[in-house]
C-alpha cells in the first residue's frame, strides 16, 4: 500500500545512515571494545600479563562471579534484584563443608547435593515473597540477606570450617582438561543459560516478565510462577558458587561472600543488562564478568593499591550506564 | 529573504510555520519534508495514513526531537525549540499521542506537574492545585476526581486528565495527537466545545485523526502527509471525504463493504449473570458462531472492565461461563487462551506491548508452544508466522527484529492484533481495536472481521463510535453505568437510539 521512505533518501540520508549506523555499532559493542581495550592496553603494560599461567588465574578469580552474575542475570531481566546471595553462598558452602569435615567425611555428591538444595530453599523464600506476597525484591532480599546471614553464623557457631576431604576440594582445585574445574562450572553455566534465555520457551517468558508485567499476564503468562522460578535459580547457582569456592579456599569461612552481590550485579549491568527488566543477555554479562575481572587482575599486576581499584571500578560501572544510554537514545 | 517571503504569503495571522523538516531515525528517513502553515484562530487537521510521520513532525515542532534539518517560525521569527520546556515557554503546548503520565501522582499534581502551585517558593501547595484542578475539570466538564492517583484512571480518563493539562497551559499553540483516539462520541463532543472556544480566543490548533468525520466537523485547513513528505493543504470546505481519502492514502480505496453474513445458529459462548462489584452486574450475552456483537456505552459504563473478566484479567464475583454447551472456569488469560479466546486490550502500552522488544517477540509470545518442540523455539517457523502477519496486516516495519517502540502507534496496534491471532482464536474480545488506525487499515481490519467470523467464529467488539458498530456488526449490546440496558440487532436501529440507550 505504501512505498518506503527508503526511496526517496537523498545523500544526506546516506550520510547520516553510514554515521547512524557506526554510532549504532559502537552503542552495541561498545563494551565489547572497552574489553578488547582493556586486554590490549594490559599486554603493553605489563609483561606478566599475556602468560597462559596469569590467563588462567583470572579466569578462576571471575569464576565465582560469573556464575553469580549469570543468575543475577535472570533476576534482573524481570525486573528484580537479589541482595542475598553473598549471604546464602556462605551458608551453603557451610552446609557443604560440614557434611566432608572432619574423620567420618560425607560423599562429597551428597555434600554438594544438600548444599544445592539449601540454596533453592533460600531462593524460593525470597521468591514466595516477591511474586506472591508482592513484596519489592529489594527489600526481601535485603531482609535475606541479613537472616541467611545469621543463619550461617548460628550454623556454623561462628567457627570456619576446614579439613575437608580432597573428593571435595576437587571441586575448587581440580582440572578438566587442563582447565580448573571451577572455570568449567562457570562456563557450563553460562553456556545454558545463553541457551535458555535466548532459545527457549521458558527464556522468552523471562523477557517478557521483565519487558511489561501487565501485558504478561495478559498473553497468559504466569508472572508470578516465572518470578519465583529466577529466585530459586538465583539460590541454586549461589550455592553452586559456595561449594565451588569452599572446595577453592579448602575452608567455609562465616564471613565469605559478604558484597559478592555488588560485583554481581556490576559485571551484569556493565554488560547492558537493563536494571528496570527485559533487556539484556549472557553474552554480554560475561564481558562484563570478564571486565571486571581483568581490571582487578591488571591493576595488581600493575602494582596499584585496592583503594584505586574501587575508584576505577565504580567509573566503569558509570561509564557502562553510559554507554547503555546512548544506545536506548538512539533507539527511542 | 525566507522571513520576508512568509510574511507577504501570510498576512499577520500566520503562527507557526514549518518547512522542509526532516527526520531520519537509524538511518532511515521517517520524515523528508514536513510542512505546515498554522494561522490563529483555526483549526488545522494533520492528516496521513499510519506511520506517515505526523507525531515525528509534531514532536519536532515541540522540540521533543531535533530534526535533521528544516526551519521552524513561530510568529514571524525562526526558532528552533531544543526541549519541550522551551517550547512551553514560547506558548506551545502538545497532547501527545502516546501518553505518559506519573502513575504514582495524582491527578492535579500531573495537571500542574512541572508549573505547581507553591507555597513560600519552595513547598508544593497541594490545596491551591487540587482546587484548581478541580475547577479546570469542571469548566470542562471532564468527570475526573482531581484526589485519585493516575494509575487508577481507565484510558480515557487519562487522555481528559492530558487534554486539560494541555488546555490550561495558556499556549498560543496547541498541538492535538490523535486527542479523541480513547474517548468516547460523548468526551469528544465536550471537547469539541473546548476547541471551539479556545479558537474563538485566537489559538491556532493543529490536530490529529484518523477519524475523518471528527476532521470535517471541527477542521478549517487540513495538511495531508503521505510516506514521510508533505503531499497538499488547503481548506477544509474545499475538499470531500472521498477526495481526502484518496490524499491520505494516494489512491482509492476499494469499499470493501463488509456487513457481517448471516449468523448460524450455534451458540459459542454463553454468559450467565456476570458480576463485579462496583463495576458491572448481572451480564447476560451470548456469542453465536458467525457473529461479532458490538458493545457500546459511554466511558465508564463498565464494557471494558467485564470483557476483562471474561478474559480472566480480573475475576468476577459472581457469575457462569457456558462453552460449547459445557461450564467452563476462566480465571487467567491462559485459562482464556487454553479454550481458545483471545483478547486485544484498549491500552497496548500498559496492558499489551513489550515495547523494548521485537516486532518477532512480541508476535509469536502467546503461540510459542505451537512454534516450539520440547521448549526450544523453532525460530525458522517462528519468522515464517511472523512475517505472514506482517504481510497480512500491512505492518510498516524496516525488519521485524525492529524494537515495537519504534513503530507509529497505528503499526503497534497491528502487531496486537497480529498477536491475537497466531493462537488461531475462536473468540476474539477486542477493547477499540481500530484506536488509532487509519482508514484504510481500519476497512481491512473491519473486512478481516467479517472473514474471521464467517469461518465460524465469534466476535465481541467494544467500540465507542457509532459507526463502527452500526458498520461492522450484527448485534449490538448496549451498556450504562455498569448495567446490560439494551441488545439489539443492528439493522434495526440508528445513531441516535444507541446513544439514547447509553445515556
Ligand atoms: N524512534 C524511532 N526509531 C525508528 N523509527 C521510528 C521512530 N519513531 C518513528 N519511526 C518511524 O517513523 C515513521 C513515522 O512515524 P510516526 O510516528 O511519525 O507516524 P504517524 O504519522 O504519527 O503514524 P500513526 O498515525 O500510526 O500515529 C514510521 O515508519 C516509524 O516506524
Ligand atoms: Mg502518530
Amino acid at each position: 500500500m505504501m512505498s518506503t521512505p527508503t526511496k526517496q533518501m537523498g545523500r544526506a540520508g546516506a550520510r547520516s545512515r553510514t554515521l547512524g549506523s557506526l554510532g549504532q555499532l559502537f552503542a552495541r559493542y561498545g563494551i565489547v571494545i572497552a574489553l578488547g581495550l582493556i586486554v590490549l592496553a594490559l599486554s603493553v603494560l605489563s609483561d606478566n600479563f599475556l602468560t597462559s599461567g596469569n590467563l588462567t588465574n583470572v579466569l578462576r578469580q571471575v569464576s565465582i562471579n560469573g556464575i553469580l552474575a549469570v543468575g543475577m542475570t535472570f533476576v534482573i531481566l524481570t525486573g528484580g534484584i537479589d541482595l542475598s546471595i553473598g549471604s546464602v553462598l556462605a551458608l551453603t558452602g557451610m552446609v557443604g563443608a560440614s557434611l566432608v569435615a572432619g574423620s567420618k567425611p560425607h560423599s562429597p555428591i551428597l555434600a554438594i547435593l544438600a548444599a544445592l538444595a539449601v540454596g533453592v530453599v533460600a531462593g524460593a523464600c525470597s521468591g514466595i515473597f516477591i511474586a506472591w506476597v508482592r513484596l519489592p525484591a529489594f527489600v526481601v532480599t535485603l531482609g535475606m540477606l541479613s537472616a541467611v546471614r545469621g543463619l550461617t553464623l548460628i550454623y556454623s557457631q561462628g567457627m570456619p570450617i576446614s579439613n575437608l576431604s580432597s573428593g571435595f576440594k576437587f571441586l575448587g582445585q581440580g582440572t578438566f582438561l587442563g582447565i580448573p574445574v571451577s572455570v568449567v562450572l562457570f562456563g557450563a553455566t553460562a553456556l545454558a543459560a545463553w541457551v535458555v534465555l535466548a532459545y527457549t520457551v521458558y527464556g522468552r517468558r523471562v523477557y517478557a516478565v521483565g519487558g511489561n508485567m501487565r501485558s504478561a499476564h495478559t498473553c497468559g503468562i504466569n508472572v508470578r510462577g516465572i518470578i519465583f522460578s529466577v529466585y530459586a535459580l538465583m539460590g541454586l547457582l549461589s550455592a553452586l558458587a559456595g561449594v565451588t569456592l569452599t572446595a577453592r579456599t579448602t575452608a567455609a569461612l562465616p564471613q565469605a561472600g559478604v558484597a559478592y552481590e555488588l560485583d554481581a550485579i556490576a559485571a551484569v549491568v556493565i554488560g547492558g543488562t537493563s536494571l528496570t527488566g527485559g533487556i539484556g543477555g549472557i553474552p554480554l554479562t560475561v564481558v562484563g564478568v570478564l571486565i571486571i575481572g581483568l581490571l582487578n587482575n591488571g591493576l595488581d599486576l600493575l602494582g596499584i593499591s585496592s583503594y584505586y581499584q574501587q575508584v576505577i571500578k565504580g567509573l566503569m560501572i558509570v561509564a557502562a550506564v553510559l554507554i547503555d544510554k546512548a544506545r536506548h537514545a538512539d533507539a527511542a | 529573504m525566507n522571513v520576508a517571503r512568509h510574511e507577504v504569503m501570510s498576512g499577520s495571522d500566520l503562527l507557526l510555520k514549518a518547512e522542509g523538516i526532516q527526520k531520519s531515525y537509524g538511518g532511515v528517513l521517517a520524515l523528508h519534508d514536513g510542512r505546515i502553515e498554522l494561522c490563529a484562530g483555526t483549526v488545522h487537521a494533520l492528516c496521513g495514513g499510519n506511520g506517515a510521520g505526523k507525531s515525528t513532525f509534531l514532536n519536532i515542532l515541540m522540540g521533543l526531537e531535533a530534526p535533521d534539518s528544516g526551519r521552524i517560525w513561530l510568529n514571524g521569527s525562526e526558532t528552533r525549540f531544543a526541549s519541550p520546556a522551551s517550547a512551553l515557554a514560547a506558548g506551545i503546548a502538545i497532547i501527545t499521542q502516546e501518553l505518559s503520565p506519573v502513575p504514582d501522582m495524582t491527578v492535579a499534581e500531573n495537571i500542574f506537574l512541572g508549573r505547581e502551585s507553591r507555597r513560600a517558593g519552595w513547598f508544593v501547595n497541594q490545596t491551591v492545585m487540587r482546587r484548581k484542578a478541580a475547577e479546570l475539570l469542571e469548566r470542562l466538564n471532564f468527570a475526573v476526581d482531581p484526589r485519585v492517583k493516575m494509575r487508577r484512571l481507565s484510558l480515557g480518563q487519562i487522555q481528559l486528565v492530558e487534554i486539560a493539562k494541555a488546555i490550561d497551559q495558556r499556549s498560543s499553540v496547541l498541538i492535538m495527537d490523535e486527542p479523541t483516539s480513547a474517548i468516547g462520541d460523548k468526551e469528544t463532543a465536550v471537547l469539541f466545545d473546548a476547541i471551539r472556544q479556545l479558537k474563538s480566543a485566537g489559538v491556532g490548533i493543529i490536530y490529529v485523526s484518523h477519524r475523518l468525520s471528527e476532521l470535517f466537523s471541527i477542521a478549517d485547513e487540513y495538511t495531508v502527509f503521505r510516506d514521510g513528505g508533505f503531499v497538499r493543504t488547503g481548506l477544509m470546505k474545499d475538499i470531500d471525504r472521498d477526495e481526502l481519502i484518496r490524499l491520505i492514502v494516494g489512491g482509492s480505496l476499494i469499499d470493501q463493504q463488509c456487513a457481517a453474513t448471516e449468523p448460524e445458529k450455534a451458540t459459542l459462548l454463553e454468559v450467565q449473570g456476570y458480576s463485579r462489584a462496583g463495576e458491572f452486574e448481572d451480564i447476560n450475552l451470548s456469542l453465536k458462531s458467525g457473529e461479532i456483537v458490538g458493545l457500546y456505552g459511554l466511558m465508564g459504563a463498565g464494557r471494558s472492565e467485564f470483557a476483562s473478566s471474561l478474559y480472566g484479567i480480573s475475576r468476577r464475583n459472581r457469575g457462569r461461563l457456558v462453552m460449547d454447551g459445557a461450564e467452563v472456569e476462566i480465571n487467567s488469560p491462559g485459562d482464556a487462551l487454553k479454550f481458545r479466546i483471545a483478547m486485544i486490550t484498549e491500552d497496548r502500552k500498559a496492558s499489551g506491548l513489550f515495547l523494548s522488544q521485537s516486532v518477532r517477540k512480541n508476535i509469536s509470545l502467546t503461540s510459542l508452544s505451537s512454534l516450539s518442540r520440547r521448549s526450544f523455539i523453532n525460530e525458522r517457523k517462528e519468522k515464517a508466522v511472523v512475517q505472514r502477519m506482517i504481510e497480512r496486516f500491512h505492518i510498516k516495519v524496516r525488519t521485524r527484529d525492529q524494537p515495537v517502540r519504534q513503530l507509529s502507534g497505528g503499526n503497534q496496534q497491528k502487531v496486537l492484533f497480529a498477536r491475537s491471532l497466531t493462537t488461531s482464536p475462536r473468540i476474539l474480545i477486542c477493547d477499540e481495536p481500530t484506536r488509532g488506525i487509519d482508514e484504510g487499515a481500519k476497512r481491512e481490519i473491519h473486512a478481516f472481521l467479517a472473514e474471521f467470523a464467517a469461518q465460524g467464529n465469534a466476535v465481541l467488539m467494544i467500540s465507542s463510535e457509532v459507526q463502527e458498530i452500526l458498520a461492522s456488526c450484527n448485534r449490538v449490546v448496549v451498556f450504562r453505568h455498569g448495567r446490560q440496558v439494551a441488545e439489539s440487532p443492528v439493522t434495526r436501529i440508528t445513531p441516535e437510539r444507541l446513544l439514547h440507550w447509553a445515556s
